[in-house]
């Protein structure tokens, strides 16, 4: 008893002057937390309560009810599809062209030349990459006379317009398979040649070796680029606006739409729009982080 | 050897005429301002549109603003992080990746939402549209000085430096920021790409700047936003090459994108 009031006393005081200098360090990160919290995290935090807010302030859950009124639900599911597929595409495509490049036997600069590519193209997204389709392949774009020129097929009479699903689809292919080649580039660079010669030399075929060997090693990499790209494709206004100008009903705008002048005639479903979107971008990139820590296991 | 090339150059061939073809198209029709001939006519109209130098201008300053703001909030965050409060690199990470998650479009939304009425009302001055793009900016700059940040010896010269007497802003300015140099660019390069095209922030909050502009010159005239389009690739080419340059040799990808 009289050991363990010792044993308090003699601590006490040499904890004391520990703890201080940890609550002064702290003081460091003070103006990045500031920040973050007054133009980060309060907005969106906003957004979220007011998602569960009536008009007059009081807690609701009609808006998340209201969520599921068929047009919305569309607009969530065109969202998804469009983001889907090119996320598909752009993880075939973009795979294909860097392996193709890291180990097809090509010379290095071709290598050089596609993360360069890669760079420029995944970032050159938004108003400008609308209109280079626009030009490319709009009613009176490039290719668009050309086949009707040289071959005289209308495109625009097979059913194919630019202004539709695919026309965007095509368009987001332009940043998600560069996107998808800087990413897997350095999954693809750990894949050890001396594995597919140990599976040679069992007699394994081409095809063996891509379905026992290198596709399970290579799946948490190219599932997690895959989901990155889903949400690349998902959070995209700018592109979608300047192609279609509006008349697509995705959800982000939808979202614009709502900011520019209360089109849903209810401000707090549209704060409950904002959020079905953030849980969705988190729930990708939550299981895209995930899978590259499983893949950062193999490939070092 | 020969039969074992043929599907990576077909894959590189088809990869270069999608990267391509839409830039020759743009560029082609970009030309055909003028009836039956080719003409820079287009890059004309654009280059001399007083609205075209305002709105670039504009954007470039508020880039500019962006990276000022960004890399003083950065830079010292993560040194200090860095030296002494490794405990909370998570936490720091987490937040710098967060605009990944909340789409432009939804921030704009809630910054709107808050600041638009008192106690504090910014909507009203182009402050809130740069601390918007210093949080867009967040992820690429984070990485960029974190990647530096490893590759240096921070504790010893850091001690170093404060043997010899000097304050901590000496050493985060005559010490830190030049051995953070390449870093440090690559993270600006790749803000400034960003920033300088914006649309959906900008036009949200109702700033004449680059992007607003030319989404419309896109609805009113025919080819001019093609000369924009292969204008801004440019831009976006010097930006990237120049981090390539600056990075060359380094293993490290610095220039991921995210959601425009």
């Amino acid at each position: 008893m009289v050991d363990k009031v010792l044993e308090k006393n003699v601590k006490q005081p040499a904890a004391r002057p520990r703890k201080r200098k940890v609550r002064l360090e702290w003081l460091g990160v003070v103006p990045f937390l500031t920040f973050a919290l007054l133009f980060l995290i309060l907005p969106s935090f906003n957004l979220l309560i007011g998602s569960f807010q009536d008009e007059t302030g009081n807690f609701t859950l009609a808006n998340i009810g209201n969520l599921f009124q068929p047009f919305i639900l569309n607009s969530y599911w065109l969202s998804i599809q469009v983001s889907a597929v090119t996320a598909l595409g752009g993880v075939i495509f973009g795979f294909g062209l860097a392996y193709a490049s890291i180990r097809g036997g090509l010379p290095s600069w071709v290598r050089g030349a596609l993360m360069t590519f890669s760079g420029v193209a995944s970032n050159f997204a938004g108003i400008p990459l609308a209109f280079a389709f626009i030009a490319t392949l709009g009613r009176t774009g490039f290719i668009t006379v050309l086949l009707k020129n040289m071959l005289g097929v209308n495109l625009y009479d097979t059913g194919f317009s630019l202004y539709t699903f695919w026309g965007l689809s095509l368009t987001y292919m332009y940043f998600q398979f560069p996107l998808m080649v800087l990413i897997i580039a350095p999954a693809i660079d750990g894949l050890k040649s001396q594995w597919r010669e140990a599976a040679e030399n069992l007699g394994a075929t081409s095809f063996q070796y891509w379905r026992y060997v290198a596709l399970p090693i290579l799946g948490p990499a190219l599932l997690g680029a895959g989901v990155l790209l889903f949400g690349n494709a998902f959070g995209a206004y700018a592109t979608a606006f300047a192609l279609t100008g509006g008349t697509l009903n995705l959800v982000p705008i939808q979202i614009g739409a709502q900011i520019r002048g209360d089109v849903l005639h209810n401000p707090n479903l549209g704060y409950a729009l904002a959020m079905g979107m953030v849980v969705i971008m988190a729930v990708s990139i939550g299981i895209s982080m995930l899978l590259q820590r499983r893949t950062a296991r193999w490939i070092q | 050897m020969k039969k074992q090339r043929f599907w990576p150059i077909m894959m590189i061939l088809l990869g270069a005429i999608y990267f391509l073809l839409p830039l020759f198209a743009t560029f082609e029709f970009s030309l055909r301002e003028r009836r039956g001939e080719y003409s820079f006519d287009s890059y004309n109209y654009v280059l001399s549109d007083p609205q075209f130098r305002d709105s670039f201008v504009y954007s470039v300053a508020l880039a500019l603003a962006t990276i000022v703001v960004s890399l003083i909030l950065i830079v010292p965050t993560a040194f200090w992080v860095h030296l002494k409060l490794p405990q909370l690199r998570p936490v720091i990470e987490f937040i710098t990746l967060l605009p990944f998650v909340i789409p432009p479009i939804v921030l704009v939304f809630g910054l709107i939402r808050i600041y638009s009425r008192p106690p504090i009302v910014l909507v009203s001055t182009p402050a809130l549209l740069v601390a918007g793009y210093v949080v867009l900016s967040f992820p690429y700059m984070y990485r960029a000085v974190d990647t530096g940040l490893r590759a240096i010896d921070v504790r010893s010269l850091t001690e170093a430096a404060q043997s010899l007497g000097a304050s901590w802003l000496t050493i985060l300015f005559r010490v830190i920021f030049p051995n953070l140099r390449v870093s440090l660019l690559n993270g600006a390069f790749l803000t400034f790409a960003i920033v300088l095209g914006e649309f959906t922030m900008a036009t949200m909050l109702n700033w004449p700047t680059f992007g607003p502009y030319l989404a419309l010159i896109g609805q009113n005239r025919a080819y001019e936003p093609a000369a924009l389009a292969i204008i801004s690739f440019g831009l976006t080419w010097i930006c990237i090459g120049l981090i390539q340059l600056l990075s060359r040799g380094s293993q490290e990808q610095g220039q991921l994108a995210g959601t425009r």
